[in-house]
């Protein structure tokens, strides 16, 4: 591996180096707050994991106290910033020769841990125990390195979207990210250490080690040393990635002269490895050496694996270990192995974080008590380093960025709420957020990449205008462009990086960014104010609603909810006619609305169906604050609270955006009860309910939804699903299927997408759908 | 260890007397009607086999007519043309009568005398003279059958010997297996005017090994095991009949590795393979160690400690690792101590090149292992020529499917480890199938 600045590179793997400096910001963050420690050395690479708790600030809407009837402003509510404490993960992966140095810097930022102990995995754990007890003061204490294993297995698969992915080198995408599935049992693992093992997982703390092989990682690391001179293991892989592994290997066409037709061998095949070297007089590259010997162990490996599946009757197998790090040739050969001795029967997966296993595994085994799997966690964005973010071929970039020795991050915030499957998903394990996969559609990527960057400024400045009384904001500002500019242009490079590249990631990874620099809701005041010009309308509009025959109501409402909808921060062709023109008004936004039909128009099948008997339960995914949700979404929501259909409000539990979130939504709807009595009752008989979704993100992922709602929807048999806007219902789950009727809304504020969908700026899409062989 | 039918007809009457369990098999071995009532293809195999080496029998003088009349003319040839060495089967008629002798053209008879007289030709050619099966009857004729090997690298100069001694203008058909049948298919053509009979190896390689099999029964057996594998001082090769030997796993090492499970004679399948084999061992230990040859690199290994280069199990537990089942011997990581530039530093090429044997003699094993399991056959026959003069692969072999299947594997080996191919092709000349 090509090393940085300041480091010898003929540093060996186990020689220390204390003459780098670390940059505390970037590594060990939150060090001061650690709470217990884990570490798994492995033979080449640390793995070192902490659990510390983040001080962000977080905004808070709260009511005023209206008996008081201070003059208290004009406000609508009062928005506090506060400091809250959320728990984090944070993981980091270096090289063994940088151990040294990372405890000296982790024992003087140490503040006050209450731990006494650091829980230790992996084989280099022996031979680093003096060391780390001397200069932590911390006692070791040994994990079986399998039990870990698995243990961060079956978190990861679990926890983190996209984290495992098939490797198919000459697809679109080389990257196919699987969905979480629910029912991740049982699975074969095959962990390439130093050796390999098979193992079977039954269950959380069920699993078996069925075989394994004494080829490995150490073989490859071993033997390429040997034969090539080269000490390290990442240069080895490079070297691999250079050569030519057919002036080494003897192929089946070198035994045939060309296919082995009768038994399907194509020429290509390797018949012996190595078979050509078999001579005294000839030199072989170090290239081809590596490249042969990388065949040699991925297709043996490879071939194991596909016999204990075989064997077991498993179709899919999962690649952990240090070997692989996501090197496209390593993948590749082991996928292809797979598929040629299975014929496909046997799918080959690899992890985005499979060096972290060990680590998270050991974690878990001393937190046992804080009980992680008790909640959800969400990948930090903003803190996690990519994948392949230390390869020297993958990402020149990064590496020269910082100056220092190369190390790999992962962090994971947990969850406040623990996040489930919508119930009502017609299939969970085919569910797919996400509408369009920018890993595989390279046109769509540059346009969304382009559009996140143009769009960057205006989320500068808006969030330095959202704290002019709080110092620093620009600096952190400036920070957070910075952040976020790298981000875009990693993921240019690697769109792969952080999973499947979709707008969502795109929009989350801004929020997660925004966070880091404590902009925790650039759009509270802006929110604030619309809500409060909108409450003012609200008797208005319902009035002008009422007096219409209910046929032009229905429509009316429809066109209220579409309408609304136009309002919205988030779209760029928006924001700037808000931005210039802040009265734009309600009727403005009809105006500008398509006229029907609809780019997507089932509105007529949604009018019959109106006129048949009410729904039991309507699940209503709600959108942006101000005129969408005051004018639009809540003349509706009346409506059918009318017709005697019970609601369920969902709304974000932390700001995105303009979205407005649950706090807010409590406030604004006891408003709007105080003016109508509709809703009034409909909050005191409990037929109107608001519940957070769980998510603070523009977009809505249907498997990862807060655990109540879940129930609500449950209990109250829900038999309709509404989603709304243009990150709810055409970024995500413009095709999700569902078990019961919904309702896909949105206008479309993007004349890229527009375009794309067929359509234009401003058009509709209506979506009313029912499933099929269901009959309302 | 030669033997004649006439000796075997005997030696297995009287032995068989004595050993009723054996008696079917000599039921089998009954020429004509006898042999016919058996169902068992393997058995009807056998027998047909067994009647060939009779038909010297005054009984069977009106078959050995008709056969005559088929059976192609001399000089009978096999040959396996693999990745690194060609293996040739010779018949050598020894019935030839003083006739014959005067018709025998100068060229076969050149031949003849070529092969039989030398045991080895040029610098690399080899004549395994203790393989030889003397007094064979095939095709109703007598003779030994020889077996000569020379790297494949050499075959131009096979070629260009051919051509001077004017083997085309014997009219033979030279049936041949192997890769190279198929590569070096036009060199034959042009370099000595021959055209080949090109035949698929492992056709070649099944029937072989049963023909082969068959004819060595009675007198050392051509099939032998291990007797307490996994105990050093008591481990002692012992013959092993090989009766009714379906299904059996059989593992091919050549320069690559086959692994063939055999349901009958015409049933067989060929379960997977790998291209860790024995082109791997040398390949490895050339870079690794200088060596040129096959034997030096046995040798070497012979001499080495695997020890030092590859990481036990007890070199990182300690011991053994008894959550799984891991005994502290077992190697965790082959090469893994040379990871480390200390230990890369302090071993000997012989110890390189034990690893090396030991590295690809176990995954062999071990893909063996998985490859019986899944197909459900308990018996295991080696074959190939990276067995040859190999007895540590063979012992580790044995101990490694004793071992790891707690007994229920058995590891079987045949004296003609790499010839069953050539002599399948011989077949194929004697009885087109």
């Amino acid at each position: 591996m090509a090393e940085c600045g300041g480091v010898d590179s003929n540093t060996t793997s186990h020689t220390m180096d204390k003459s780098i400096t670390l940059p505390p910001d970037e590594i060990f963050r939150n060090l001061e707050n650690a709470k217990r420690f884990a570490i798994d050395i492995g033979g080449s690479l640390t793995k070192l994991a902490y659990y510390s708790t983040v001080q962000h600030k977080v905004a808070k809407v709260r009511s005023f106290d209206h008996s008081a009837k201070e003059a208290a402003s004009d406000k609508l509510y009062e928005i506090a910033v506060q400091e809250e404490v959320t728990a984090r993960l944070h993981f980091i992966k270096f090289e063994n020769a940088y151990i040294e140095t990372c405890l000296d810097f982790i024992k003087d930022h140490l503040v006050n841990t209450e731990t006494k102990v650091i829980k230790a995995t992996g084989g280099g754990a022996h031979k680093f125990k003096e060391l780390i007890e001397k200069k932590l003061g911390l006692k070791v204490d040994k994990e079986d390195e399998m039990t870990c294993l698995i243990k961060g297995c079956n978190f990861v698969l679990k926890n983190i979207p996209h984290e495992a992915f098939v490797y198919a080198r000459h697809a679109d995408s080389e990257f196919r990210f699987q969905t979480t599935n629910p029912d991740i049992f049982p699975y074969l693992l095959v962990n390439i250490g130093s050796g390999s093992s098979v193992v079977v997982v039954q269950s959380e703390d069920k699993f078996e080690r069925i075989g394994g092989s004494s080829i490995g990682g150490g073989t490859f690391w071993g033997l390429g040393a040997l034969l090539t001179k080269t000490k390290r293991f990442d240069e080895l892989l490079q070297l691999a990635s250079k050569g030519q592994h057919s002036s080494v290997d003897m192929l089946v066409k070198d035994i045939y002269g060309g296919s082995y037709a009768c038994l399907g061998l194509t020429g290509d095949l390797i018949a012996s490895s190595f078979g050509k070297s078999a001579t005294a007089d000839k030199e072989f590259s170090k290239e081809d050496m590596a490249k042969s010997l990388l065949h040699m162990i991925s297709n043996d490996i490879g071939q194991l694996a596909c016999l204990y599946a075989k064997l077991h009757n498993l179709s899919r197998v999962y690649f952990g270990g240090f070997f692989i790090r996501g090197h496209p040739v390593t993948m590749h050969t082991i996928t292809y192995s797979i598929n040629f001795f299975t014929k496909g029967e046997v799918q080959a997966l690899f992890l985005r974080h499979e060096g972290y296993l060990g680590a998270i595994g050991a974690f878990l085994k001393g937190a046992e008590e804080d009980n992680p799997n008790q909640y959800s966690w969400g990948e930090n964005y903003a803190g996690s380093s990519g994948l392949m973010s230390v390869s020297p071929d993958m990402n020149p970039m990064q590496r020269a960025r910082s100056g220092t020795f190369p190390f790999d991050m992962l962090e994971m915030d947990r969850l406040e709420r623990q996040l489930v499957n919508l119930p009502l998903l017609q299939d969970p394990s085919s569910y797919i957020p996400d509408t369009v996969d920018l890993t595989e559609d390279a046109q769509a990527r540059e346009y969304w990449l382009y559009c996140f960057e143009e769009a960057l400024d205006g989320v500068v400045k808006r969030a330095v205008a959202s704290q002019p009384d709080i110092p620093g904001a620009a600096e952190r500002a400036e920070k957070f462009r910075q952040k976020y500019r790298h981000k875009l242009q990693t993921l240019r490079h690697q769109p792969f990086a952080y999973g499947s590249l979709t707008v969502r990631s795109l929009l989350d990874t801004r929020e997660h960014c925004l966070n880091e620099f404590n902009f925790p809701d650039p759009y509270s005041k802006i929110k604030e104010r619309e809500n409060d010009v909108a409450l003012k309308y609200y008797q208005k509009a319902v009035k002008s609603l009422e007096a219409l025959s209910w046929e032009d109501r229905q429509f009316a409402l429809v066109r209220g909810v579409l309408a609304g909808n136009v309002f919205d921060w988030g779209a760029k062709a928006v924001s700037e006619v808000l931005e210039s023109n802040p009265e734009f008004g309600f009727e403005e936004a009809k105006r500008r609305l398509e006229e029907r039909p609809w780019l997507v128009d089932s509105f007529d099948q949604w009018l019959e169906r109106l006129k048949g008997p009410p729904h039991r339960c309507a699940l209503f995914f709600v959108d942006n604050s101000g005129v969408d949700i005051i004018l639009g979404v809540m003349p509706f929501v009346r409506e059918l609270l009318s017709r005697g259909t019970e609601v369920v409000l969902a709304s974000n539990s932390a700001p995105a955006l303009n979205d407005v979130t649950n706090s807010e939504l409590q406030i604004l709807t006891e408003r709007i009860a105080a003016m109508d009595p509709v809703i009034e009752s409909a909050l005191r008989e409990d037929r109107l309910t608001l519940v957070q979704s769980g998510s603070s993100s523009p977009c809505l992922d249907l498997s990862r939804l807060d655990k109540v709602l879940a129930m609500v929807a449950r209990e109250r048999q829900t038999d309709l699903v509404i989603i709304e806007g243009m990150g709810r219902a055409i970024h995500t789950n413009y095709y999700a299927m569902l078990s019961c009727e919904s309702l896909k809304m949105a206008v479309i504020k993007n004349s890229w997408l527009a375009d794309r969908l067929g359509g234009k700026l401003f058009s509709v899409v209506f979506k009313y759908e029912v499933p099929v062989g269901k009959p309302h | 260890m030669a033997f004649n039918g006439h000796q075997v007809d005997d030696g297995i009457v009287d032995e068989e007397d004595e050993t009723p369990s054996k008696l079917p098999r000599c039921n089998k071995e009954m020429p004509g009607p006898f042999g016919s009532d058996h169902q068992n293809e393997g058995a009807a195999a056998a027998g047909r086999a067994a009647s060939e080496r009779r038909t010297s029998n005054p009984s069977a003088r009106h078959r050995k007519d008709s056969v005559k009349k088929t059976r192609p003319p001399f000089p009978w040839f096999g040959m396996d043309i693999g990745g690194t060495l060609v293996k040739l089967v010779y018949f050598e008629p020894k019935d030839i009568t003083a006739e014959e002798e005067q018709e025998e053209v100068e060229n076969l008879k050149s031949i003849r005398r070529y092969l039989t007289s030398n045991t080895a030709y040029g610098t690399t050619g080899i004549r395994d003279v203790h393989l030889e099966l003397q007094d064979l009857t095939l095709c109703g004729r007598t003779g030994n059958l020889h077996f000569i090997r020379f790297p494949t690298h050499d075959l131009p100069a096979f070629l260009q010997m051919g051509r001077d001694k004017h083997f085309s203008s014997l009219h033979t058909a030279l049936c041949a297996t192997g890769g190279g049948a198929y590569k070096f298919e036009s060199d034959f053509l042009t370099m000595a005017d021959l055209e080949l009979h090109k035949l698929d190896e492992l056709d070649c390689l099944v029937r072989g090994v049963l023909y082969i099999d068959s004819v060595m029964s009675g007198g050392p057996l051509e099939c032998y095991y291990f007797e307490n594998p996994t105990d050093p001082d008591h481990c002692a090769q012992k013959p092993y009949p090989l009766e009714n030997p379906y299904p059996l796993l059989l593992v091919n090492i050549g320069s690559g590795v086959s692994i063939l499970a055999v349901y009958s004679e015409n049933n067989y399948k060929r379960v997977t393979g790998t291209s860790l084999g024995g082109g791997t061992f040398l390949g490895l230990c050339c870079l690794l160690t200088g060596c040129s040859t096959f034997e030096e690199a046995l040798e070497m290994a012979s001499q080495g400690e695997s020890t030092r280069v590859d990481k036990l199990v007890r070199d990182i537990y300690g011991g053994d690792y008894e959550r799984f089942g891991l005994p502290g011997w077992a190697v965790a990581s082959s090469f893994g101590n040379m990871m480390s530039k200390e230990k890369r530093e302090s071993v000997s090429k012989e110890d390189l090149a034990r690893a090396t044997l030991v590295t690809i003699t176990n995954n062999i094993g071990s893909i063996t292992r998985m490859c019986a399991l899944n197909e459900n056959i308990e018996r295991v026959v080696f074959v190939g020529n990276f067995l040859r003069v190999n007895t540590l692969s063979m012992k580790l072999l044995a101990y490694a499917m004793d071992y790891w299947s707690k007994g229920q594997l058995k590891a079987l080996f045949l004296r003609h480890e790499g010839y069953f191919g050539a002599v399948g092709a011989l077949l194929e000349l004697l009885h087109p199938s």
